[in-house]
């Protein structure tokens, strides 16, 4: 600012008509941006210093050629099939979870709401408890529910299949409710106004308005689940992402670099499938 | 009447045979794990986990520890935003290969490039990366920023793509240089595109960095690992609602200021 007061010429002339306002974005930027470097310990250097430098050199080398003995490619197809198993039967127990609370927190097959459109305050009020149990239960990160699983009930599988279940059982829950609660109406309402029971209302109205949508919805959980097990494997909740933080403990980087190359295809087939799966059945 | 009625849809075969190997996998699964689920629904195990879960309360309040987990928050946001910034940059300039400017080759082995970066998960890269930055915030932020790159420089390149060519050719039909003509042409044109991309992208590193710190990458997620493997259930609580908070507000942030901008 003061630049252009002093020396108008300059600036007249400057090729940039907006030139002033970018400096002073960049100086703003500066300054916001330094206490986020100190904070954040952002120090590039000690990347490139001799002693991390080996270490990290050594580790690279060894992933030019992936380990490939039989013995570990055995192991490595067991783990692989267990984060396949850890996430189907994670998301199993979550839909055996989700679907109970789906029909519970569903506004459309509230019977006291027909008619004056208000709900019994007990209605209402046990609506609104599962609403946030499940709100609860997803915005606790899955990995979080690992780490707690992992130190109730020791390491291994179990607690990634539960803490999949939990974290997916509030996701499944809240998004099945919203699914059902935004496709046409006309069969629910009805069916509930002529006498139909909910449950008979939920499987002859509601559901196969949907029924695409949820299942789409599931598959694509499943696939995250698969990507979501990995993760958790890394705090001890078995599978894949287990073995994969004890070889990088142990720098053994032909081990990490055939787990994540088997990672990478996991992933893509995970979404082959998937894809396939929604097409056929959604 | 009833002879009236259409005939009902064929049965799709393959959809039957599909659910029934969905629902075969469903049970190979559970078959295959060492479930420990039947000792887990004990008495004396729901004894004891209520117990353990007792413990969390109530959340350890005390002045001190507030005070260190608000910093290990400031230390997760501050990793989420410069992660977030370091990917923009990087995103930025491999977009320019990625974005066909550089010939088909070129293009095609760095969008190989950044699907590798994109498909490995923050976590893994933290504990990657912990090799050669060591524990602490600063691997984390380096593994925030290596899978975001790889998100966003995908994103940048399509908008790059996507982008009207006409303004730049005219420039530089018109004697301006490379680089200008595309930071003043085609540059502007995906700015805003690019921006809202970014913002995104770090409200989802906020909740990454949450939990990254679980292999040591700094932030409330060492903390909460540090406390957890002691059984300092107290402090875990704390830190457990602090992240919950942070994610809340976040998300409360974002909501407000999206429902802002689009009114």
């Amino acid at each position: 600012m003061t630049e252009a007061a002093v020396n108008p010429a300059t600036s007249l002339h400057h090729p940039d008509p907006a030139w002033r306002g970018r400096v002073a974005a960049f100086v703003i930027a500066i300054i916001v941006l330094w206490p986020m470097l100190v904070i954040s310990e952002f120090k590039p250097w000690i990347l490139f210093d001799a002693q991390s430098l080996q270490a990290a050199g050594r580790f690279l080398a060894d992933f030019l050629t992936p380990a490939h003995s039989t013995e570990f490619l055995s192991m490595l197809a067991e783990q692989t099939w267990q984060t396949i198993a850890i996430a189907t039967a994670g998301l199993t127990m979550a839909m055996v979870g989700a679907i109970p609370a789906t029909l519970i927190i569903n506004r459309r097959l509230s019977i006291s709401r027909l008619g004056t459109g208000r709900m019994q305050p007990l209605a209402a009020l046990l609506r609104q408890v599962a609403r946030w149990l499940l709100v609860v239960l997803r915005s606790v990160p899955e990995l979080v529910w690992a780490l707690i699983f992992v130190r109730i009930i020791g390491l291994g599988p179990t607690a990634g299949v539960l803490a999949i279940a939990l974290t997916y059982s509030g996701m499944l829950g809240k998004v099945y409710a919203e699914i059902l609660e935004s496709s046409d109406a006309h069969a629910t309402e009805t069916l509930l106004r002529n006498g139909a029971g909910r449950l008979a209302t939920f499987l002859y109205g509601a559901l196969p308005e949907a029924a695409a949508e949820l299942v789409s919805y599931t598959i694509y959980r499943w696939e995250c689940a698969i990507r979501g097990s990995v993760v958790m494997g890394f705090v001890g909740a078995g599978g894949l992402g287990q073995r994969m933080d004890e070889s990088m403990k142990m720098l053994a980087g032909a081990e990490v670099s055939s787990m994540l190359l088997v990672f990478v295809a996991l992933v893509a087939l995970a979404d082959q499938v998937s894809k396939i799966l929604r097409r056929r059945l959604g | 009447m009833n002879h009236h009625m259409p005939a009902p849809p064929k049965r799709d075969w393959t959809i039957v045979v599909l659910c029934l190997l969905l629902t075969a996998l469903a049970v190979a699964s559970f078959c295959s794990l060492p479930l420990k689920l039947r000792e887990f629904f004990t008495l004396e195990a729901i004894g004891s986990m209520a117990e353990l879960l007792a413990g969390f309360a109530p959340p350890d309040l005390s002045l001190p520890f507030l005070q260190k987990t608000a910093w290990a928050t400031i230390e997760t946001l501050a990793m989420s935003a410069l992660g977030s910034l370091l990917a923009a940059l990087a995103g930025l300039a491999l977009a320019l290969p990625a974005g066909g400017r550089f010939g088909r080759p070129v293009r095609a082995v760095t969008r190989g490039l950044l699907n590798v970066l994109r498909s490995i998960p923050e976590l893994v890269w933290a504990s990657i990366l912990l090799i050669a930055a060591g524990l602490g915030p600063f691997g984390g932020t380096l593994a925030l920023a290596a899978h975001t790159a790889g998100v966003l420089g995908r994103l940048f390149a399509d908008a790059l793509e996507n982008a009207a060519p006409l303004p730049e050719q005219t420039l530089r039909t018109n004697g301006a240089g490379a680089m200008s003509a595309f930071f003043y042409a085609t540059l502007p044109q995906t700015l805003p595109q690019m921006l809202s991309y970014t913002l995104y992208r770090w409200e989802n590193n906020i909740r990454a960095a949450a939990v990254l710190g679980v292999v040591g990458a700094g932030g409330l997620g060492q903390m909460l690992k540090y406390h957890l493997s002691l059984f300092q259930m107290q402090q875990a609580a704390t830190v457990i609602v602090a992240m919950l908070l942070l994610v809340a507000l976040v998300d409360g942030a974002s909501y407000g200021l999206r429902r802002a901008l689009t009114r």
